[in-house]
């Protein structure tokens, strides 16, 4: 009662924004969507919130068919874009009293639901939202996509462009409402952010590239993957670089995240190697995968 | 001015009516260093990067960018910087080789010189089979890199870079950063806001605004000693927690 998504593809001209893609999502569960602009998440977004029709395939959500029960789907899912689509000339109150209305409830019915949330920004409820700043607009349209308490809520990149303490915020108020029995699929670029997920799925280019909890899809990567540190790092990612047997050669913070083609590495030799490259105090530390390893590995 | 600090700010102050957007920050970034300057939407980072670029007159303090005064040089400082965002960067409606001849010309190259820079910048990015083509159609990790590279055709001592990895896929992005790397390496300070904290680990040393003032400053490493966490992410909750 979820989502239910099968065999979903769809074209612009020449241009496949999402190719055969198939996945549930649990009723109950948070999902995420995890990847870059122009992975095709805002496509599946307007598709499964009946904006837009498929080329094939179909897709359920909270057991109606995005074709035939259109209204239905419409009347029992939050939608919250990337972009900022709410009244700018109104008010926050407006704004919210204005959806309320269009779904035939009242912000006190269901005031319990978007409290939380609401709280932030009740004191500036007579400001307009054009005048809102970047925070307040997200919490704002998260209030209007769920005031006629929504089986499904769809959020499209909610955080992008937030700062990371907004960002926990945000996820936190996630959290409680998953607690409330709403299904979330959340759609994001930040990878840190997949770890705060039940499930995630992994797109690129219109494909899915993965699919399953963030703690077992680290165990997908095929390879030991070894943190290397010098004192140089842009000597360090060129020589890496032009090493014969490098897999994958990745910045990682202040280490870079080095994997080798061959089966029987031994990290003494890549020591040496760096060595006549006169790097200094070089290491080399087997680590773990990260979800962005898994991401990079799969869409190489 | 020493040559060695590309940036000198003391004291730097914007007051907006009774507001302050920026009070009193005080630091120094050195020639080459790649400097993160961080903080939470709202902080003051774009207002005191605005003051830095010259396009904002600081209410008080002192700041010398690039060798010149922002109160007095603002406009020799603007031709002395490169500059680029995510939100505006290259003309969509203008191919990629016109692109680079337009700012070419805007910093006031000349003709032979942007022919040259022109042809070695989209050999090295890889850009030979679209030179010609609309920059609107390319992809947008694409579009960032080519950004970057233009923002430095004057060869200036500095960019300012405003969020330049916003939405691009990680390997892209690891890529941008190895143009980063690769403009310091030349002796170029990169001057960096970012709200991916694992971007900020690249850098020699961040700074964190919260409130209009600078809280913390230093590397990366020592930042976390100091709040003895493991990462920046948690360095940045910390701070703008508070």
């Amino acid at each position: 009662m979820g989502i239910s998504i099968n065999n979903i593809s769809k074209s612009y001209k020449n241009v496949k924004a999402l190719q055969d893609i198939s996945f549930e999502v649990k009723e109950g569960e948070l999902f995420g969507l995890i990847g870059p602009d122009g992975a095709g998440k805002t496509t599946l977004f307007r598709i499964l919130t009946t904006l837009l029709f498929a080329d094939n395939g179909s897709a359920t959500v909270a057991g109606f068919d995005v074709v035939k029960a259109y209204k239905n789907i419409r009347n029992n899912v939050g939608y919250m874009p990337g972009k900022f689509s709410l009244y700018q000339d109104l008010t926050i109150e407006e704004n919210l009293n204005f959806f309320a209305t269009i779904f035939g409830t009242t912000i006190e019915e269901n005031y319990d639901l978007i409290k939380d949330i609401y709280v932030q920004i009740e004191p500036f409820k007579n400001r307009r939202a054009g005048k809102l700043s970047g925070g307040m607009k997200q919490k704002l349209a998260l209030c209007c996509a769920l005031i006629h308490k929504p089986k499904v809520l769809f959020l499209d990149e909610p955080t992008t462009g937030v700062d990371p303490v907004s960002r926990k915020e945000f996820w936190d108020m996630l959290k409680r409402l998953q607690q409330k029995g709403i299904t979330i699929l959340v759609s994001t670029p930040y990878m840190d952010e997949a770890e705060l997920c039940d499930r995630i799925a992994l797109i690129q280019g219109g494909k899915i590239l993965d699919i399953d909890t963030p703690q077992e899809i680290v165990k997908h990567y095929p390879k030991p993957i070894y943190n290397v540190s010098a004192n140089n790092m842009y000597q360090l990612i060129n020589s890496l670089n032009d090493y014969e047997f490098n897999h994958s050669v990745y910045p990682f913070g202040e280490f870079v995240h080095y994997t080798d083609s061959r089966i029987d590495f031994n990290p003494e030799d890549l020591k040496a190697y760096l060595e006549t490259k006169k790097l200094l105090n070089i290491a080399i530390e087997k680590t773990v995968a990260t979800i962005e390893d898994t991401f990079m590995e799969l869409a190489k | 001015m020493n040559n060695d600090k590309v940036i000198q700010v003391e004291g730097l102050t914007k007051m907006f009516g009774d507001f302050t957007a920026v009070n009193a920050i005080t630091f120094e970034v050195e020639k080459g260093e790649i400097f993160g300057f961080l903080g939470a939407n709202g902080a003051g980072k774009t207002t005191a990067m605005k003051m830095l670029i010259g396009i904002s007159n600081p209410t008080s303090g002192k700041a010398n960018v690039a060798g010149f005064d922002v109160f007095t040089n603002a406009e020799d400082i603007k031709k002395n910087i490169g500059y680029m965002s995510q939100k505006f960067a290259l003309y969509d409606d203008l191919t990629v080789k016109e692109n680079i001849t337009f700012f070419g010309g805007i910093y006031g190259l000349k003709r032979q010189r942007i022919k040259e820079k022109s042809n070695a910048l989209i050999v090295e990015l890889g850009l030979e089979e679209v030179a010609n083509k609309l920059v609107g159609s390319l992809p947008l990790g694409w579009k960032q890199k080519l950004s970057f590279s233009v923002s430095l055709i004057h060869d200036p001592k500095i960019v300012f870079l405003d969020e330049p990895t916003g939405g691009v896929d990680p390997i892209t992005r690891r890529q941008f950063w190895e143009l980063i790397y690769k403009a310091s390496h030349n002796g170029t300070t990169v001057f960096v806001t970012t709200h991916y904290m694992d971007e900020a680990e690249y850098c020699d040393r961040v700074s964190i605004m919260v409130n209009g003032k600078i809280e913390a400053l230093d590397t990366p490493k020592k930042l976390k000693e100091q709040f003895k966490v493991k990462n920046m992410n948690d360095v940045f909750l910390k701070l703008a927690r508070e």
